[in-house]
């Protein structure tokens, strides 16, 4: 009844964490860059979700795991504002093409 | 062997639309392999016997921040022959990032010894069987383990059984009545999530209210006066 | 799982029935376990199968009957016997056979993937309603919460729907069908609320337990609030399955045939099957919280059928299995269906009735008038035990407190949470 213990789940969170943080660093739309933030949370979720279980971490993980979810949506909502405006400005939701600060 | 089962199967479909969402160039396929990702992150949380965030996280990641990121696709769609790619220096590039990044991970939790770690910790009651759950629900009354005379003990019993909502609630109202702060003392019971929840409530409408503001409909720029800016 | 038995669940039924194959084959207990949870899980999809593809096949019958008995004519009369009851099948077995399009510029996964996310999303609902007292797949402690999670990831699949079907009327289709959806999914879940309010659980088991004996025990009456909840939840519900006079998605005058304009043949009845299934699935909500689920409230006949309950333990040679129990269950599951039914009849009546509204129609009734008007009833039905309270001195007309039956057994170590229910009820 034990199930499979604490170690898979963090390999599984540890995989959504690097997938999250290649999404984010290679996908120039800015619309996958923000799955790549989902993602990443997600793989954080399942890191407090585990602990909770399997150890005496008890509700707190659970609790954790909810702010995040919250505070994702939030995140999420605000992230798209900007990309909205971004292309607005560009036409063009390329991220590459965000560089008129630099040199 | 159930449990293992379906955390084969959930974990492979996590792990491998995770993958998909970065191997795919098309934004929209992107979308749809999130979505069978995160549907199976809350059928993991459903194994970990945390009921209430597989259903939030099924209400909130994939029921709204899915739907909101596929109506951004939709409002910055560039025309069905343009390809935003990575180029592939990048994409090696951000593979070995990658492979880094996951070997760093891979190799910390292999060396935890998770196992001796539990068992330093403070042993969880015996988990009821099943049947006792059926006649708890035929008679209307709570689940009490054999032998089992306290409290702690009742409420981390309902915690295996996935069913958290009510102590979920009671903590968000500032109770924590599954944690005393010292077993058998004065000083009560450890504080709650209420000053958070409120916090948070109120961080939700404002970041509403200004994302809705900054996502209003303005005048689009024409492309020769955005050129003329920079 | 809670299942078909009194005391026993399917699973334990079945690990001792499959229990003395498998000792005889040398299989151990823990294999045992894991095939009897597979078969239980089986068992349980199929019987909810029937009932999700079941009843729609009823209802496209009873639309195209009330559509024409509105319209003053007299609907399918032709296909098995003078009253066409065997319309759908044929209407069926017309659209299996037709030729599989997908067409050019649609985006191929996506547009065969999007009508199964609308019907997983559909059909994963029925799994947390108890058809009957004891009848539930999946006896979760957040009932009520799960139906609304998982009714919203119909959203996904329009919208991938309509957007991978490269047509511009599809697009246009699924931008609006989206934002109806969403926008109604707030005034949903505040309705929803209001009797979770009375009950103190999102048990939907709890919900309708509480609601047993006489009618007048139902949360429509609990309260005047809980009363025009029940309405506002019911055009809430409406609005939510597309369902005219919100349908915009299918608005044949308008947009051709909106999200589902490129799809034809077996992948538009799946569609449909899951627009008609998400039609049962929130009547059957409505009923169990707002209706009394499955108890009949009339003439006493719940306390008969409480009698029933547990009579014949053991007859049939199985351990734990109640005729009794069963044959009161079966009362209970037909009263629920037949609930839920009717709501759906009003649904239909409700289409052939009242003009479409249009779009921005839509959005304003749901975010100028029904937010607002849900969340006034959800304070007062809030404030109501304490007006109440003030008054008569009683938080509820019958003197039991509000969800007692469901906070009576929280356990509170060390520190008495000091309550009027507590004063009340110990």
């Amino acid at each position: 009844m034990g199930g499979v213990g604490l170690g898979p789940y963090l390999m599984v969170g540890a995989v959504l964490f690097v997938c999250g943080v290649v999404c984010m660093a290679t996908k120039r739309n800015a619309i996958g860059v923000l799955m790549g933030v989902e993602l990443v949370l997600n793989g954080a979720n399942v890191n407090f979700a585990a602990f909770s279980r399997y150890t005496s971490l008890g509700l707190d993980g659970q609790t954790t795991a909810l702010f995040v979810i919250v505070l994702a949506a939030a995140e999420a909502a605000v992230a798209l504002a900007i990309a909205l405006n971004f292309y607005n400005n560009h036409l063009t939701i390329d991220v590459d093409s965000g560089n008129e600060l630099h040199g | 062997m159930t449990d293992e089962l379906l955390f084969w199967v959930f974990s492979i479909l996590v792990c491998g639309g995770a993958i998909a969402v970065v191997a795919t160039q098309n934004v929209v396929r992107m979308a749809f392999w999130l979505v069978v990702s995160l549907g199976s992150v809350a059928a993991l949380f459903f194994l970990l016997h945390a009921d209430f965030l597989g259903a939030a996280q099924l209400l909130i990641y994939v029921g709204g921040t899915v739907v909101l990121l596929v109506f951004g696709v939709m409002l910055t769609a560039s025309g069905p022959y343009v390809q935003i790619r990575t180029s592939p220096a990048e994409m090696i590039f951000g593979a070995t990032v990658g492979g880094g990044l996951f070997f760093v991970l891979f190799s910390s939790i292999g060396w935890v010894d998770w196992v001796s770690l539990s068992a330093r910790l403070p042993a969880t009651p015996a988990i009821p069987a099943a049947s006792d759950y059926a006649q708890e629900s035929r008679a209307g009354q709570q689940v009490t383990v054999a032998g089992s005379s306290s409290p702690a003990a009742e409420l981390d019993a309902q915690q295996q059984q996935g069913r958290t909502i009510r102590q979920l609630g009671l903590g968000f109202l500032g109770l924590r009545p599954d944690r005393n702060l010292k077993e058998g003392g004065t000083r009560g019971l450890a504080p709650g999530y209420l000053l958070p929840f409120e916090i948070i409530s109120i961080h939700l409408l404002v970041v509403l209210i200004g994302a809705s503001y900054l996502a209003r409909a303005k005048r689009r720029v024409d492309r020769n006066e955005s050129r003329g800016l920079g | 799982m809670n299942g078909l038995f009194a005391a026993i669940t399917l699973q334990d039924f079945l690990t001792s029935l499959v229990g003395g194959f498998a000792r005889s084959m040398k299989i151990d207990t823990e294999t045992t376990a894991t095939i009897a949870f597979f078969l239980a899980a089986l068992i349980h999809a199929s019987l909810l199968l029937g009932l999700f593809a079941g009843l729609p096949v009823f209802y496209i019958w009873l639309e195209r009957k009330v559509a024409g008995r509105i319209q003053d004519r007299l609907g399918p009369t032709r296909v098995g016997g003078s009253f066409g009851w065997l319309q759908t099948i044929a209407d069926g077995i017309k659209l299996i056979q037709k030729e599989d399009l997908v067409p050019e510029d649609a985006d191929s996964l996506i547009f065969r993937m999007s009508p199964y996310l609308a019907t997983i999303a559909s059909f994963a609902a029925f799994m947390v309603l108890p058809i009957a007292d004891g009848w539930v797949a999946v006896s979760a402690e957040c009932g009520a919460f799960l139906i609304l999670a998982l009714m919203s990831l119909e959203v996904l699949g329009i919208i991938l729907a309509g957007y991978s079907s490269g047509s511009k009327w599809a697009l246009f289709g699924a931008m609006r069908e989206a934002a109806q959806m969403v926008s109604y999914e707030i005034p949903m879940a505040i309705c929803a609320l209001i009797p979770l309010l009375i009950a103190g659980s999102l048990n939907f088991q709890v919900i309708g337990r509480m609601q047993s004996g006489w009618f007048w025990n139902w949360f429509i009456f609990h309260d005047p609030f809980a009363f025009l909840a029940f309405f506002c939840y019911f055009t809430v519900a409406t609005a939510s399955v597309k369902r005219a006079p919100f349908d915009l998605a299918e608005a044949e005058s308008e947009l051709v045939a909106g999200f589902h304009t490129e799809y034809s043949g077996f992948r538009w009845s799946i569609f449909f099957l899951a627009e008609y299934s998400s039609m049962f699935a929130v009547s059957a909500v409505a009923a169990l919280l707002f209706l009394g689920g499955s108890n009949v409230g009339l003439f006493g006949i719940d306390e008969l059928l409480g009698h029933l309950r547990g009579a014949g333990t053991g007859a049939l040679g199985i351990e734990g299995f109640s005729v009794g129990t069963y044959l009161a269950n079966l009362i209970g599951a037909g009263v629920l269906i037949a609930k839920g039914c009717l709501l759906v009849f009003v649904q239909i009546w409700v289409r052939w009735t009242l003009p479409r509204l249009r779009i921005d129609q839509v959005m304003t009734t749901c975010l100028k008038y029904l937010v607002p008007i849900s969340c006034f009833l959800f304070l007062m039905a809030v404030l109501w035990p304490l007006v109440l309270a003030s008054t008569i001195r009683r938080p509820t007309f019958s003197g039991q407190p509000m969800g007692d039956k469901s906070v009576q057994h929280i356990a509170v170590p060390a520190v008495r949470v000091a309550s009027k229910s507590e004063g009340v009820a110990r």
